[in-house]
């Protein structure tokens, strides 16, 4: 029996017993993580059975993060498209973004384990605030790992950061970005792993890491699905996200997978697939090995990571979540690209039609949808995931449209 | 027998050298092979090197780095093993990050390795495991597989690692990257009876090994020593990275026989 038609019988069940998803994700790891990692995977398949733990986090994602979300009719952009379009607000979730789904679930794993110190990457710092308020709100030492680079362009998170108790380590290797602020991460928790958590913000890593992220932005799709029933009803037809590790698309896209819905992920094409300067893992990486699993990446002929380039630093990443790769295969996702003046444009058209800044991320997803690059049967409804609000890129945008501020 | 194995089974402490391969320059590392066995190395690891070494702390990162901007690949060092083995028949090891190779395909890999004269391979970020065809493919061809295992890694594994290893362990010493600093001798010493109590097989030990002192503390309860980071660095430059290699490894391979006529003198008590 083929694992397609298996899938259809059983509903759909990834990843396997060995953390693969089809030919994808596994663990390539040091040795010395290796301990780390079994504890981390008995203690979530614990923690899933425990009814205290299920019930905490989901008292803490109402109380703490104003979960849940709204699903938004967005009429303005819906006329202009002649599509129904709902945007899934995680960028009302608290810190700004769906990041914080992930952090609440892990750092209550954190303590369930009896670690006393967290540790994280951040790109943008989104990832970073969340881990920094969570890590604040129960107590454990933080430090932040981020590119120098990352930290010039995002001194506004940096601070936030900072304020909320965690300390910001500046990575000077590599290209002072999101791979390497993830490899020093990685090196600290070699070093530190005994007392230490790594809190990975992505569905990108060693197992079980894209699974137990992939659950805890999971729901996303599980109100999604829910608020859909209510306000329109059945299923929506097209499910969009924007994916660079691919959390936010994940977590909309998983609780729908066994059902007869559409998914379109947008990666960032940059300054055109053809340009070299692009962040397009899925579009046009090759299968490789980053960061503890085996997925799609960008690499040159020799098997060296290559550099990406995206306006919005949350996609600026040379691989992606290794489910995102498998879903790619099975031809179950779609993944299209949009560029950075296609995100540019995307972000000022909600801005000025719905009166919602979203963060360049989404923009993204929201691009493909406004270059018509769908083909939608007339009636379709289509939700997308607005993944985080868009202060942190005003910044960035002003400086894209040559606006001085000061 | 395997080369390594041979190695291993004769008497006496082993010195083996890390160097990144094309680091600090392309045409040093076929010189340094063959200087360092001159020095006293019985056996040399060369670094494959990869944009984005997990295992590895500040001093390979950087080796790497420029390494990558001279412009190394992985058939560049096995035309450079092959090299070596027109003047040598020291044991070499390739140690490298598994990507690059999965670029190549791991089939021709490990058949132009074969070719080259590639005595075994350590690949840090594949456990066994996840490797197990790749290694078991690696072993029938006639290579070496040396498994690591670190502070943390618990008896049964380490027996079990031993077991499928065959002929070498590679005992990292701490929990940390490499070039770190080493542990304390307790601490260091108990570790290290227990990877010899549990596995039958030789083993190395690395990661944080500097000085002859160093040296001298890490050989007398392991079967050799690795010496990356600290070579590497007085490497860095170098007006003459081959004569500044040699007379830090004759320091370290004195030190080296000390403790192995100690150690023999010691069992005979």
């Amino acid at each position: 029996m083929s694992r397609s038609s298996k899938a259809k019988q059983t509903g759909y069940v990834q990843p396997d017993g060995e953390g693969r998803f089809g030919g994808f994700g596994g663990r390539y790891v040091p040795e010395t993580l290796l301990p780390a990692l079994q504890e981390l995977e008995q203690a979530y398949a614990a923690a899933k059975e425990d009814q205290a733990f299920r019930e905490e986090l989901d008292h803490l994602s109402r109380q703490y993060a104003g979960r849940p979300t709204p699903l938004y009719h967005a009429q303005r952009i819906s006329a202009e498209l002649g599509t129904d379009i709902y945007l899934k607000r995680e960028d009302l979730a608290f810190t700004g973004a769906h990041k914080i789904n992930n952090t609440l679930g892990q750092i209550l794993l954190a303590r369930r384990m009896g670690k006393t110190r967290i540790i994280a990457e951040t790109g943008a710092g989104q990832h970073g605030v969340a881990t920094a308020t969570v890590a604040a709100r129960f107590g454990f030492r933080c430090v932040v790992y981020m590119g120098e680079e990352d930290m010039r362009r995002q001194r506004l998170n940096v601070f936030r950061m900072e304020l909320l108790g965690a300390e910001v380590r500046p990575v000077s290797s590599g290209t002072r970005t999101l791979k390497d602020a993830t490899n020093e991460a990685i090196r600290d928790w070699v070093v530190n792993v005994e007392n230490t958590h790594y809190l990975l913000g992505s569905v990108v890593g060693p197992h079980p890491y894209p699974m137990l992220v992939r659950d805890f932005q999971s729901v996303i799709g599980r109100e999604t699905r829910e608020q859909f029933a209510q306000q329109v009803d059945g299923l929506p037809d097209l499910l969009v996200a924007c994916v660079g590790g691919g959390s936010n698309a994940i977590g909309l896209f998983h609780p729908f997978l066994g059902d007869p819905v559409r998914m379109i992920g947008v990666e960032a094409a940059g300054r055109g697939l053809d340009s070299g300067a692009h962040a397009a893992t899925l579009s046009k990486g090759t299968r490789g090995v980053l960061h503890g699993s085996a997925s799609y990446l960008l690499q040159t002929d020799d098997g060296q990571v290559q550099l990406p380039h995206s306006i919005s630093a949350g996609l600026d990443y040379p691989g992606v979540g290794p489910e995102h790769s498998y879903l790619k295969e099975q031809g179950r996702v779609t993944y299209l690209t949009a560029t950075d003046e296609e995100a540019l444009a995307a972000f000022q058209w909600l801005s000025e039609k719905e009166g919602i800044i979203p963060a360049l991320e989404p923009a993204h997803a929201l691009a493909v949808l406004q270059q018509g690059r769908i083909d939608l049967p007339t009636g379709s409804s289509v939700v997308l995931c607005l993944s985080g609000r868009g202060d942190k890129d005003v910044h960035t945008v002003a400086k894209a449209l040559g606006r001085k501020l000061s | 027998m395997r080369r390594i194995a041979r190695l291993f089974h004769s008497p006496g402490k082993k010195l083996v050298p890390f160097i990144t391969a094309g680091f600090p320059h392309l045409e040093d590392t076929v010189a340094l092979v063959l200087a360092a066995e001159r020095a006293g190395a019985h056996m040399v690891e060369i670094g494959i090197p990869f944009s984005d070494p997990l295992a590895d702390g500040p001093v390979i990162q950087q080796t790497s780095q420029v390494a990558l901007a001279n412009g190394v690949t992985v058939p560049w060092i096995l035309e450079a093993v092959t090299q070596i083995r027109e003047h040598s028949q020291v044991p070499i090891v390739l140690m490298g990050y598994i990507n690059p190779l999965l670029n190549m395909g791991l089939d021709t890999f490990l058949k132009k390795a074969c070719e080259a004269g590639v005595d075994g391979l350590i690949i840090p970020d594949l456990l066994p495991e996840e490797g197990t065809l790749f290694f078991k493919q690696a072993r029938s061809m006639g290579l070496s597989t040396i498994y690591l295992v670190a502070p943390n890694t618990p008896d049964d594994r380490i027996q079990q690692l031993g077991r499928e290893a065959e002929d070498l362990l590679y005992a990292v010493s701490i929990l940390g990257v490499t070039g770190s600093a080493l542990a304390g001798q307790e601490k260091l010493d108990r570790y290290l009876d227990r990877v010899r109590a549990v596995s039958k097989v030789p083993f190395v030990v690395g990661f944080g090994i500097s000085t002859p002192e160093d040296v001298q503390r890490a050989a007398v309860k392991a079967d050799g020593v690795v010496v990356g980071s600290a070579l590497l660095a007085c490497l860095d430059e170098a007006a003459d990275p081959v004569k500044e290699a040699v007379e830090y490894l004759r320091t370290l391979a004195a030190a080296l026989s000390e403790t192995s006529k100690d150690t023999v003198k010691g069992a005979s008590i």
